[in-house]
């Protein structure tokens, strides 16, 4: 009789490199409890790997002696800690009330036409994954969307072809 | 106590309660999901509404979740008004959204809560018609089944699982309408106490899958009230047949033993009891063949074991997984002088000493209620999760007494669970334990001395050294001395300190918790200390009872060795499990005649000359004492087909008369069980002839049941000896909470109705205590005699561990446990590991002892010591305790596989 495989999951852990080692030290200097860390931790190697593989997740909970069902609660919460392999660029697509008003169903088909994806999908070449958002708090200028860490307001598919052009450029 | 107005009438209610529960303590009807008794409230499904007036001139009112509200003095609320039962409508109808329609093939159907509570809250129809949410569901192991659409986000599952249990790998993922609460990956469900999820869980989102996969409704479930025989806390169940078979085993209320919970062990362990294995006819060795017995040759076979018929001298030996009534017939049968311990050497001289113990008046033996309110531990040797689980499930409660000391203090009421646990973070009161290797319970210990078992003993008398201030009982190294002051100031600080040992390690450890309690006890003013000394086995310390001190199996092998007695009648009992095998095999073979009555074949009964199938626990009455002193009954659940009697009936004459005279017999006859009748129930509560059904009110099919036999529904099996009837006709007992199997109440269809049977929630039952503490404590006694000395022979010093899952005979003859287990290991420290050139896995050798054992390298071992898991096959008492090891190359058969400890050492290391 073989037994099943219980919870040994720790030796598929990524090991962390140094860089997000150096940075989940310093925020374990601002915290009291470990468990404080795991949203930090998460957030440092999703900075520097671009998404929180089960690996990298493991490594964390590893490192931080947490339960790794816990830190799943923790990633799976947040709809911004992404646990499937984003695009280079994320875009987080506002279609909220403002934006709604301001026509933001336009913008989005004209996204979808571009780009050939809707939401939750990357195309094809990785550059950009298209990201519902339900306010980015620049209502005035609605229509909004984040592409990476920059923000893009009053968009029109002229402007939207612009930042895409750019973008893929870079 | 606080007056309050509940829809115009006036109650009188207890203020340190939530209003949900005062008002279930009261017998009224309002819905709730994610209160539960044992875990508080923290509002979370709005279910338990209802309206509260400003003063008697308010006619609005405004909503309040009766779980989150403090009754206080001239409260006026109604649960009746239609804006409450409005809001709890539209609050269950959003529960309900995604739930499925699948009640008639989800195994919760019949007695489910979310059933009852949306009947109760008058949601009768659905209006949602859009897509429902759906998810993907785990495999959660051998135990659990896991239907994630039936789930309506209560969070009971993770409040029970990680906040009462202790577990780690449960969690509440995603959020808004994607919840989802399972593991980080498929994998099984790693606590022990993993089985009650399917009790706790509202809807049938956690299911029992030995159960699902000969299931049946809970209406058509033949249950009687039942002892869970896998340990010797004795918790109450009520396991369910149908078609002859056991189908699952669920939790019955007892208010001072396991209250709403079991251990897996106990829930899931009952699989042996249908096993084909099963001996079902009694049967003669003929040479290589057995020969089926007829009455008489069983009768006349039987009458030449008798004492009375027989010049040659016969020999009984016992067994601690047996009742007291199989032990007590065979003890008649034999005599007393020839009546025998079946426990090991070891075991057996604890026993006799937790029995000496348990009549001192310097202690008192908690139950697990009790043990739920110490506020200082310390564990003296024990791996209680896996020696008597249900006990540490109950000190994780005990280490949270200070965080309610915190809530108090900060006057948040006990019942603010969240609150509560916000407020104490990790404060928890002390829990220190002693122990060869880092245990189950490292994560709620404030200190944990890991070293081997005789440098434990010296530091258990430091502690008891230091309590009653004799410094020359000191003898630790320099660096221990702060870690014996610290423990020996919590215990002596503490408003009800426990000590707990065991006779897992042997006597010495035993002796030196008795000595700390007892300074303990010196040291304050206010009576028996709380010692708990727990025994392996269900009826451990009836046994020891039933026999003398001399009476070992040593002794009873060495009778038959040297031919000073040569029959013996074995019951219920493997020998081979409890002695060397060298003296089992030499004491068997020159036994003239041997009789062994058991369930299943064992080495023992492969070497009987007779061999008589006895019931399982379900299929006869007796009753066991537990690990206090408690003597309890079991009730007959279901009958067995083949030609099994209980062990009590093969062995005593009286068999028509029931277990009645036996056990009146037996109390009159034995010192110390005299209020052993007092378990029996009261006959005069019974009128008109009628007994306790032992089938449901609403019990089908008994026709059906039958039909491939014949058309003709056949005549009901009478039950002459019990006051249960196998049949639905009868009443159920208004008096006796004994023999209430289980609870139902209009309404209520599911478990949760066990609060209309409760005094007050999480009170005693309404019909009385069951169980009866048979031990008088009058005894005075004095400091005892502690052996610390190391045996030096060798290099590795011994311990033992035991598992949840092997280390009770009987469990783990049942499929599901085998999934479950491991095989033999020895835990050792990485450094006599390297020193070896020993891997984790890796096979391992003792010199002279014929054993293969898999490597388990963990970081807590000391070096110079090890820990020993022996699994069936092992010739376990041939152990000496000190052993030299080598790596071997043959190969394990289990391995380690499945093994969950905390400081196992990654493969690679």
């Amino acid at each position: 009789m073989t037994s099943e495989v219980i919870a040994s999951t720790s030796s598929k852990a990524r090991q962390l490199n140094a860089e997000e080692i150096a940075e989940i030290e310093h925020e374990m200097t601002l915290y009291p409890d470990k468990k404080a860390v795991g949203l930090e931790a998460l957030k440092i190697v999703q900075k520097h790997q671009g998404w929180v593989s089960d690996e990298s997740l493991l490594g964390i909970a590893k490192y931080l002696d947490l339960p790794a069902a816990d830190l799943e609660g923790v990633a799976t919460f947040f709809n911004l800690v992404f646990r499937q392999p984003v695009g280079d660029n994320v875009i987080l697509f506002c279609d909220s009330v403002s934006c709604w008003i301001m026509g933001c169903e336009n913008m989005k088909s004209h996204i979808k036409d571009t780009l050939g994806i809707d939401y939750g999908e990357t195309t094809e070449d990785g550059k950009f994954t298209l990201i519902p958002v339900p306010c980015l708090g620049d209502c005035d200028r609605a229509p909004v969307m984040m592409v990476g860490e920059e923000l893009h307001r009053n968009l029109t598919p002229d402007s939207i072809d612009e930042i895409v052009k750019n973008v893929r450029s870079k | 106590m606080a007056k309050i107005v509940i829809d115009g009438v006036d109650y009188e209610v207890n203020p340190d309660n939530n209003l949900l529960q005062e008002c279930l303590s009261q017998g009224l009807d309002l819905p709730y999901f994610c209160w539960h008794p044992c875990m508080g409230s923290v509002g979370a499904c709005r279910q338990c509404a209802v309206i509260q007036y400003r003063d008697e001139d308010d006619d609005k009112g405004m909503l309040v979740m009766a779980c989150m509200t403090p009754p206080t003095d001239g409260m006026i609320i109604s649960i009746e008004d239609e804006q409450a039962k409005s809001f709890r409508s539209n609050v269950i109808e959003s529960l309900m959204i995604s739930h499925p329609h699948d009640c008639p093939v989800c195994e919760e159907g019949g007695e489910c809560h979310l059933q009852d509570m949306t009947l109760m809250s008058g949601h009768n129809y659905r209006r949602y018609d859009k897509e429902k949410v759906t998810h993907r569901n785990q495999y959660l192991g051998p135990f659990i089944g896991h239907e994630m659409n039936r789930c309506i986000t209560c969070y009971r599952c993770v409040r029970y699982y990680d906040d009462y249990a202790g577990g780690t790998d449960l969690s509440a993922q995603a959020s808004h309408h994607h919840v989802y609460f399972g593991r980080h990956e498929e994998g099984v469900l790693e606590s022990e106490f993993s089985g009650n999820l399917v009790e706790v869980c509202p809807t049938g989102v956690f299911t029992d899958r030995t159960f699902s996969e000969n299931y049946t409704r809970k209406w058509d479930l033949q249950t009687a009230p039942s002892i869970c025989t896998g340990c010797a806390v004795g918790c109450n169940t009520t396991p369910g047949e149908r078609y002859g078979t056991l189908r699952r085993i669920t939790n019955r209320y007892n208010s001072d033993v396991n209250g709403y919970f079991l251990c897996d062990r106990g829930r899931f362990g009952y699989g042996y009891s249908s096993s084909d294995q099963r001996f079902a006819d009694p049967l003669q060795r003929k040479n290589e063949t057995a020969e089926i017995m007829d009455d008489s040759a069983v009768q006349s076979m039987l009458d030449g074991f008798s004492s009375e018929n027989t010049s040659v001298t016969t020999i009984g030996i016992g067994s601690p997984r047996a009742s007291t009534e199989a032990n007590y017939a065979l003890r008649c049968l034999v005599g007393a002088d020839n009546f025998f311990s079946g426990m090991s050497d070891e075991e057996f001289e604890s026993a006799n000493l937790i029995l000496q113990l348990n009549k001192d008046k310097a202690f008192h033996s908690p139950s697990i209620r009790e043990i739920e309110q110490a506020d200082a531990i310390l564990i003296v040797g024990e791996d209680v999760t896996n020696t008597a689980p249900r006990i540490a499930l109950a000190l994780r409660q005990s280490v949270r007494n200070k965080a309610m000391e915190l809530a108090d203090q900060s006057r948040i009421p006990r019942w603010q669970d969240a609150a509560v646990r916000e407020l104490a973070q990790h404060d928890r009161s002390p829990l220190s334990i002693l122990s060869g290797y880092k245990t189950r319970l490292d994560d709620v210990a404030d200190d944990e001395i890991i070293d081997s078992i005789p440098r434990l003993a010296s530091f258990a008398q430091a502690i008891a050294g230091s309590l009653s201030g004799k410094a020359e009982q000191i003898q630790v190294e320099d660096g221990q001395v702060a870690a014996v002051e610290k423990i020996a100031e919590q215990l002596k600080s503490a408003k009800r300190p426990l000590v707990i040992a065991g006779s897992s390690q042997g006597a010495e450890l035993i002796k030196a918790a008795a000595n700390i309690a007892r300074a303990l006890g010196e040291s304050r003013a206010d009576g028996a200390i709380d010692l708990c000394l727990l025994t392996p086995e269900v009826n451990s310390m009836g046994m020891a009872m039933l026999s003398t001190e001399e009476n070992s199996l040593g002794a009873a092998l060495e009778k038959l060795r040297s031919g000073e007695a040569s029959k013996v009648v074995i019951v219920e009992n493997d020998l081979y499990r409890r002695a060397p095998h060298g003296l089992v095999d030499e004491a068997l073979e020159k036994a003239e005649q041997c009789l062994v009555i058991d369930q299943l074949p064992t080495a023992t009964t492969a070497k009987a000359d007779f061999v008589l199938p006895c019931t399982a626990f379900a299929e006869q009455e007796s009753s066991y004492i537990n690990y206090e002193g408690r003597a309890q009954l079991s009730f007959q659940v279901h009958r067995n087909h083949a030609r099994a009697k209980s062990s009590w009936q093969w062995l005593s004459a009286a068999t028509e008369e029931g277990i009645e005279s036996l056990m009146h017999d037996c109390a009159d006859a034995v010192p110390g069980l005299a209020k052993l009748c007092e378990i029996l129930p009261d006959k005069s509560q019974f009128v008109g002839g009628m007994k306790v059904p032992r089938q449901s009110h609403r019990y089908s099919g008994r026709t059906a049941m039958k039909s491939h036999l014949g058309v003709h529904e056949p005549k009901q099996a009478v039950d002459s000896q019990s006051v249960m009837s196998f049949s639905m006709e009868g009443i159920s007992s208004q008096k006796d909470a004994s023999i209430l199997a289980s609870s139902w109440s209009p309404q209520w269809n599911s478990n949760q109705s066990i609060s209309k049977f409760q005094s007050e929630v999480n009170g005693e039952l309404k019909q009385g205590h069951t169980g009866k503490l048979v031990m008088e404590r009058n005894a005075e006694g004095a400091y005892l005699e502690v052996s610390v000395s190391e045996d030096s022979s060798a290099e590795l010093q011994l311990s033992r561990a035991h598992q949840i899952f092997g280390s009770d005979e009987l469990s783990s003859r049942s499929s599901v446990i085998k999934q479950r287990m491991v095989g033999s290991y020895l835990g050792i420290s990485e450094e006599d590991a390297r020193s070896k050139r020993i891997r984790q896995g890796d096979s391992i050798a003792i010199v002279g002892v014929e054993a293969s054992l898999s490597a388990c390298i963990r970081s807590s071992i000391k070096n110079g010591s090890a820990v020993i898991y022996c699994d069936e096959t092992m010739d376990s008492h041939s152990l000496p305790r000190s052993i030299n090891i080598s790596k071997s190359n043959n190969e394990v058969q289990t391995g380690i596989k499945g093994l969950i400890i905390s400081d196992l050492m990654d493969e690679d290391n």
